[in-house]
């Protein structure tokens, strides 16, 4: 196994990278992180959206949410790849057609995570905040999103985990994340399957596993500077 | 008990012009015509369901009202247009549950809505509030989050976070209501000492001993209607409606001497 590390680790960390595009490890990575930070404003916007009382905004999100939700990843993939850009008119690369995916997907799992964390405040609170004479925007953004920020945190990380480990279906469209350079290592060494597969399966672990440590991390330390809050 | 300033003529403070309310078929507020003066402590009193919450609530449109008027200070609470933000910062509204935000601390709670619309710094807005605190009791409390006070506590702060807004009137809905027994009397001292101040008060309240001792005015609600309005002395001796002589009647504890 040293052996098929010793020889491919720089092929498996950037792919064809500076020769071609980047690849590997690092695009994974890259490619995940985009779309956290993406999907995340996204979702919110699309969550606020879904308990506005604005009809005319809450219905067609709503409408969209539970349509992407009905659908798998790999069906909006394929929409991305072949209709975006005969919609757009310009052909998109792999990195963006995938991240356009990926944001899009998530977002509408995100919204659905941020609606149920709006929703889990009581309506006292939003109540009393336009009593003071905030505005519903002040109302949101200082007193009902971060209590349910606090209430979203664990099923924002499982998202993140998730959309970390949907990085690896960019496999379909040829884009050369981690899991696509890892079959073309395989491809080459044919005989050493379980090796190579293994050691992918350790770095989306570790990835992951890092990932929720890092917010279990946050959210200890949270409540530790808001101490006796997290009560009652 | 006549202030000064509760006698002054000119515009009253609230005004209900025939002010009708519905949930759904259920008529809550049924034509309701009432006027509050200024610097005047009005107590709302009435059996469950009557209207009483709903009537205040209507004041700072946490309900809409579908039909009649309510002017506050001479302005037409449910005139289109109105700046409603604006026009709510002038109530201060004392809920039930308290409704502390739960993440902020006891002086981030009370500054929290004088930085953002008073235009105050955070500096003033402090000082500010901690001569609230001072004033109900819980200055050494101002580091302390809701989930650490007591009850009672908590309804001193809400008070203090309602006057940071230095509101000419302020609307109590049941404050006590949830409260333990014993914590009852330290929040009604806070808000008699607000009515010794010459604050215009409206509150909705079962603690029949402070409406007698603290209200100029008392008005008694069944089935969304003002039935009797009376000074707290004719209204406990001399009820002269026959559904507010009930309620006395059942308000009395059984057990009490007679």
């Amino acid at each position: 196994m040293i052996d098929i590390i010793d020889t491919y680790w720089l092929y498996f960390l950037v792919g064809q990278y500076p020769d071609g595009p980047l690849g590997g490890l690092v695009l994974t990575i890259l490619l995940g992180f985009s779309a956290l930070v993406l999907a995340l404003p996204f979702g919110v916007l699309l969550g606020l959206a879904r308990v506005s009382e604005r009809r005319w905004l809450r219905w067609p999100v709503t409408a969209l949410v539970y349509i992407v939700r009905g659908t798998p990843l790999l069906m909006v993939i394929f929409w991305a790849y072949f209709f975006l850009p005969s919609v757009t008119g310009h052909k998109t690369e792999q990195f963006s057609t995938m991240l356009t995916a990926l944001v899009f997907f998530n977002g509408m799992y995100i919204a659905e995570i941020v609606r149920a964390g709006i929703q889990g405040i009581a309506r006292g609170q939003m109540e009393c905040a336009r009593s003071l004479g905030l505005s519903y925007v002040q109302a949101m953004r200082y007193v009902i999103l971060p209590q349910a920020a606090r209430n979203m945190l664990p099923s924002l990380v499982n998202q993140f985990v998730t959309t970390l480990k949907e990085t690896s279906l960019g496999y379909i469209i040829g884009l050369a994340e981690v899991s696509f350079i890892a079959n073309q290592i395989n491809i080459q060494l044919l005989t050493r399957p379980v090796a190579v597969f293994s050691t992918l399966a350790l770095v989306y672990f570790v990835l992951c596993f890092g990932l929720s440590r890092l917010a279990y991390y946050l959210e200890v330390r949270h409540s530790r500077t808001a101490a006796g809050t997290a009560r009652s | 008990m006549n202030r000064p300033d509760s006698i002054r003529p000119g515009v009253p403070m609230i005004e209900f012009r025939h002010v009708d309310k519905y949930y759904g078929s259920y008529h809550a507020l049924i034509g309701v015509t009432e006027t509050i003066e200024r610097g005047e402590v009005v107590v709302v009193c009435g059996p469950s369901g009557s209207g009483k919450s709903t009537l205040i609530r209507t004041v700072n449109r946490l309900e809409s009202i579908d039909g009649g008027q309510i002017f506050l200070d001479g302005e037409d609470v449910y005139r289109p247009g109105i700046e409603l933000d604006r026009f709510r910062s002038g109530i201060g509204f004392v809920f039930q549950q308290f409704n502390l935000f739960p993440h902020l601390n006891v002086i981030e709670n009370c500054t929290l809505a004088p930085t953002h619309l008073r235009g105050m710094t955070p500096a003033q807005a402090k000082d500010a509030a901690m001569v609230l605190l001072e004033r109900v009791g819980l200055a050494d409390k101002a580091n302390a989050y809701p989930a650490q006070l007591s009850g009672g506590q908590q309804q001193r702060v809400a008070i203090a976070r309602a006057l940071a807004m230095q509101p000419p009137l302020m609307l109590f809905d049941e404050p006590t209501s949830a409260l333990d027994p014993e914590m009852v009397g330290e929040v009604l001292l806070v808000i008699r000492d607000l009515a010794h101040q010459g604050m215009t008060l409206v509150v909705v309240t079962h603690e029949m001993g402070f409406a007698r001792e603290v209200a100029d005015r008392i008005l008694f609600m069944d089935r969304g209607a003002v039935l009797e309005r009376a000074r707290p002395d004719d209204f406990f001796n001399r009820p002269q409606h026959p559904r507010a002589q009930q309620f006395l009647a059942d308000i009395r504890s059984p057990f009490a001497p007679s």
